[in-house]
């Protein structure tokens, strides 16, 4: 498995949070018929369409861990069609400022390319510039006459953010949804590593939809799996001009492992004794609240689940342009496999010691 | 069905306080459903037998109120809202208390609209002290909008038709099926407006296989309306998303293809802001598929909401023919 | 006294430990059964041989306060707010840092340092910092850490004419209340649920009322007094030294009617002086516990406090001991008449 190739062929896809199938089926063709398949022992789907991978552990009762990266992206979604364009809302958090002048795909009866169109500045207001454009305000432009738009495009069709995944230097990536398909990669490292590892931890590892809209997947698949440990991986905020330095973390030197209200003190605790015993290279986050993850769903799941959140530093998140250091996506994978054959039974009863 | 909405909308029952409408609905329907419960919430549970697919279905009965936090020395209540409701729609707006004390909402002097919030209004009973005011009303009383029914042909006009039409149709077709293939749990829900707490209790009870919520929409049919595509008159909405759901694929499939082999007018539905009980349902346990079929309203939260009964209609044909399809997912 | 020492251990959402330990001390032996679930709630049980619906009390351990999110070179610490903290009220204020109880002072630039127009905007938590006395942040990482939770340095006691400041008074004194009515024997098994990371949305009630599941619940908070200028008196919500406070609505529940009714006629038959929160907003633990599987009644019961979520709050000693009665009172009469419908 080349981790790169994975990465762009994810990221390039079609996945806006509620229409995810596009992307979902690259994982869904690695685990059933490509490289993956030998590395789990079931893989289902659930209601909702989180993908739930299954690495059986040791043992009558064994640990359970949950593992879950999204896989969904930000988008937009057609609310009207006026004339012959567009008027759309979005999927997500999307700062407006990115759209303008955004090449996007529609996905109608067929995928159609369209533009976001801007006003040149020659028919603008003195004042205009001085002010963001609002979504309200903005159309999209397929080309098409109103008739022939009419009949491919319907109100409800996703849309998504035209950009390639692209290699920078020192394998640098920059491209669109690494929130969190980087981390979905990451997953898929975890359980290439496990692959020759018996462990006594049964693993189950969640592909989740619907994370960029509060989370949806996440509060369902961990209602169902009722785990005894999960952890969320995802994204936080790579450093970059403009951000205080505790705002943002280095490229390069390793996943970014969270203590704070959305972490179980033992989780954390041995979330960093793994990565020393691994020797991976770590940062630490704290985060002040509980909300913005996956964790924020898993953590109180039916009687409370014992929770931790690793991230992989990511600039310019929600832009179309999100760019990473694939070794700490490596390395992520790395230490989450780390972690998973330091778990025993034992460490388990010792999570309700508080 | 005029009848019916005229009488649903004048029984006052905001969030909370949803005893009276309950009751007329529990009478309505007695004689056309199998089990009649209250949980504990106070949801209204009608279950119909039909098959193996367990369907949910849901109306809230809760409409958008005030509450009365203080009575002020001269006797001017001052209050909160219960649910969505904006400063600018309550001004010189009149309400009725539960006990049928009668008031109008007054403000303070502002410079500026911008200014006006919910602490600048006050209600006003007529009482010419506080202790009068208390013989009529005490802290915690709950009003809603007073304002009558319009009929204005084939639109009709009236307080709470968000969701008292949901309501309706969940009525009419139960009085209207005759072989369902699903057992039908036909919920009409409490406290939607404050957070769709009754829904999600609800669906955690029941735990159905699917669930489709009866809602109203907003529309962009009038002027310099906000863009969006719904229409009065172009029948049943079928929801593909809001703020608090994307409508399960394979659901939307379905009450696509039903309309359409029904010959049922249809639109589509996105709507930017706001949400539904499926909304709640969806992300109940291990996650339910559901949808939602709106009615087209105009005027929303305002006390003269308006809707066209040819999208009424369609929206009961509409859940009867789910009811009657074996649903399989 | 017991509401000071509650006061004055430190206990910022998700860093509750200290409290629990004290207040698992303390109660042991008054009750069946001690548990601690995955996020850290403490539970006793009261319910051996007792017959009748499970009623669930809920009080939090945690308290707002900030966190260590970052160490300059210079070895100033840079924080983030956990829970709700008006910013205002941080500034020149002296903290503890961590378990080990690190003293700093809050400090920003001196107003001789200060353009006038500076003084008219509140400082942002991103311009303050919290200051050890290290020297470089070498110095300051032998004592402290990127994660830290950082409280209030608030000697807590009584004052005035009866009544008492301290911080973290939301919700020691609902803890304190529960720790009182552990003293009695109740016809009726009971669950007294010691929360936390209430601060931040709850979290600890959602995941204790669902492992609970009771018939009833009943939270015991402190909320706002706005007895004081420039407040008017309809703004106020609650008073001092009128009793515990009943609460109709807020944000977050819906109270049935019918308990309110009940909490009521318990509170005049045995001449207990109550208030009605006047206010709609704000949101207790009894959303989440209301809203859990099937749905739980859940009614608020409230010791009105001044100044919540800064520094020092201030209650009035009487209030407090009344909304212990009237807690006793409820439960007595739960016990033998059974719950209102």
């Amino acid at each position: 498995m080349q981790t790169e190739k994975l990465l762009k062929e994810l990221t390039d896809a079609v996945g806006p949070s509620g229409r995810e199938d596009r992307a979902a089926q690259i994982i869904l063709d690695f685990f059933s018929n490509g490289d993956g398949r030998c590395w789990i022992s079931e893989l289902r789907r659930d209601r909702l369409g989180n993908i739930i991978l299954r690495k059986a552990g040791q043992g009558e009762h064994p640990p359970r861990i949950m593992l879950a990266a999204h896989i969904d992206e930000i988008g937009l979604i057609v609310t009207a069609l006026e004339d012959g364009f567009i008027r759309f809302s979005t999927i997500g958090g999307i700062d407006q400022r990115v759209l303008l002048g955004q090449e996007v795909i529609v996905h109608g009866r067929e995928d159609l390319p369209g533009v976001i169109g801007a006003k040149p500045p020659h028919l603008q207001q003195a004042d205009e510039r001085n002010k963001a454009v609002k979504i309200e305000d903005m159309t999209i432009d397929l080309g098409l006459a109103p008739e022939r738009m009419a009949a491919l495009v319907r109100v409800g069709d996703p849309i998504t953010i035209k950009r390639s995944c692209g290699a920078l230097k020192n394998s640098f990536y920059a491209g669109k949804a690494m929130d969190d398909r980087a981390g979905v990669v990451a997953l898929v490292e975890c359980l290439r590593r496990l692959k020759d590892y018996n462990h006594e931890a049964e693993v189950l590892v969640v592909i989740t939809v619907q994370e960029e809209l509060g989370v949806r997947g996440a509060f369902v698949s961990s209602y169902g799996l009722n785990p005894d440990i999960g952890l969320a991986v995802d994204v936080t905020h790579g450093e970059m001009p403009g951000l205080a330095d505790y705002e943002g973390f280095k490229l390069g030197q390793g996943p970014v492992i969270v203590t704070g209200p959305p972490v179980h003190p033992l989780i954390f605790d041995k979330l960093k004794a793994a990565a020393e015993a691994g020797k991976v290279k770590y940062q630490v986050e704290a985060a002040e609240t509980p909300r913005g993850t996956d964790a924020y769903a898993i953590q109180i799941a039916q009687a409370g689940v014992a929770s931790g959140l690793v991230c992989i530093p990511l600039r310019y998140m929600h832009t179309s342009v999100e760019t990473l250091a694939l070794d700490d996506l490596k390395e992520t994978g790395r230490l989450l496999a780390e972690f998973i054959m330091q778990i025993d039974r034992a460490f388990l009863e010792g999570l309700e010691c508080y | 069905m005029k009848d019916l909405l005229r009488r649903l909308t004048s029984i006052p029952a905001p969030s909370g306080r949803e005893e009276q409408i309950r009751a007329f609905i529990q009478a309505e329907l007695k004689d056309y459903c199998d089990e009649l419960t209250v949980d504990t919430m106070g949801n209204l549970i009608a279950f119909k037998r039909g098959g193996k697919t367990k369907l949910q279905f849901a109306a809230h009965m809760d409409e958008i109120g005030v509450i009365v936090t203080a009575i002020d020395e001269q006797g001017f209540l001052r209050f909160s809202n219960i649910g969505g409701i904006r400063p600018h729609r309550l001004y010189a707006q009149r309400v009725r208390f539960q006990n049928g004390t009668m008031g109008v909402i007054g403000a303070e002097k502002i410079d500026d609209l911008k200014q006006l919030t919910l602490e600048k209004l006050y209600i006003d009973i007529g009482a010419t002290s506080a202790e009068e005011a208390k013989t009529k009303v005490a802290v915690g009383d709950i009003a809603s909008f007073d304002h009558g029914y319009l009929d204005l042909g084939q639109r009709v006009v009236a307080k709470a038709l968000d969701d008292r039409v949901g309501c309706a149709v969940l009525i009419e077709a139960l009085k209207r099926v005759t072989k369902p293939q699903n057992d039908l749990y036909c919920t009409f829900t409490v406290q939607e407006e404050v957070g769709l707490r009754g829904a999600k209790t609800a669906a955690f009870g029941l735990d159905p296989d699917l669930g489709i919520a009866l809602d109203v929409t907003a529309t962009g049919d009038t002027p310099e309306a906000p863009k969006l595509a719904m229409k009065l008159g172009q029948g049943a909405a079928i929801k593909v998303k809001d703020v608090s759901l994307i409508t399960h694929p394979q659901v939307k499939e379905l009450l696509t293809t039903l309309a359409e082999q029904n010959g049922i007018p249809h639109q589509f539905e996105v709507l930017p802001f706001g949400g539904t009980d499926a909304g709640a349902i969806h992300l109940t346990k291990a996650g339910i598929p559901a949808g939602v079929i709106s009615v087209p309203c105009r005027y929303l939260h305002s006390p003269s909401e308006m809707v066209d009964l040819n999208d009424v209609e369609a929206a009961v044909r509409l859940v009867v023919a789910t009811m009657e399809h074996p649903i399989t997912l | 006294m017991l509401l000071k020492e509650l006061s004055e251990l430190n206990g910022v959402s998700s860093g509750e430990t200290a409290v629990r330990h004290f207040i698992r001390n303390r109660i042991q032996g008054r009750v069946d059964r001690i548990q601690t679930d995955r996020l850290g709630n403490l539970i006793a049980r009261c319910d051996q041989g007792k017959k009748g619906p499970l009623v669930m009390l809920s009080a939090h351990m945690d308290e707002v306060g900030l966190m260590v999110v970052g160490i300059d070179a210079s070895g100033l610490l840079k924080i983030k707010t956990i829970g709700g903290i008006d910013e205002r009220v941080l500034i020149s204020k002296r903290v503890f840092v961590g378990p080990q109880r690190i003293p700093g002072v809050i400090g920003a630039k001196p107003i001789h340092l200060q353009e006038r127009e500076e003084r008219e905007r509140p400082v942002k938590t991103t311009g303050l910092f919290v200051d050890i006395g290290a020297t470089d942040r070498n110095d300051a990482e032998k004592d402290v850490k990127i994660g830290d939770l950082i409280a209030f340095d608030v000697q807590a006691g009584p004052f005035g004419d009866g009544l008492f400041k301290g911080k973290a008074l939301d919700d020691r004194a609902g803890c304190a209340v529960l720790m009182n009515l552990m003293e009695n024997e109740y016809d009726l098994p009971l669950a007294y649920a010691f929360t936390v990371q209430e601060e931040v949305g709850l979290r600890g009630a959602t995941v204790a009322a669902y492992g609970l599941n009771p018939d009833l619940a009943l939270v015991v908070e402190t909320t706002s007094a706005g007895d004081v200028p420039p407040l008017k008196k309809h703004q106020a919500s609650t008073r001092l030294g009128a009793g515990p406070a009943i609460s109709f609505m807020d944000r977050s529940v819906i109270v049935k009617p019918a308990l309110i009714e009940r909490l009521v006629a318990v509170a005049e038959e045995a001449g207990i002086p109550y208030q009605f929160r006047e206010s709609a907003s704000g949101g207790t633990e009894a959303g989440v516990i209301n809203q859990t599987r099937s749905g739980i009644p859940v009614a608020v019961i409230s010791i009105p406090c001044r100044y919540i979520h800064s520094p020092v709050g201030v209650l009035n000693l009487d209030d407090f001991a009344q909304t212990i009665k009237l807690i006793d009172a409820f439960l007595r009469n739960i016990a033998q008449r059974g719950l209102p419908v």
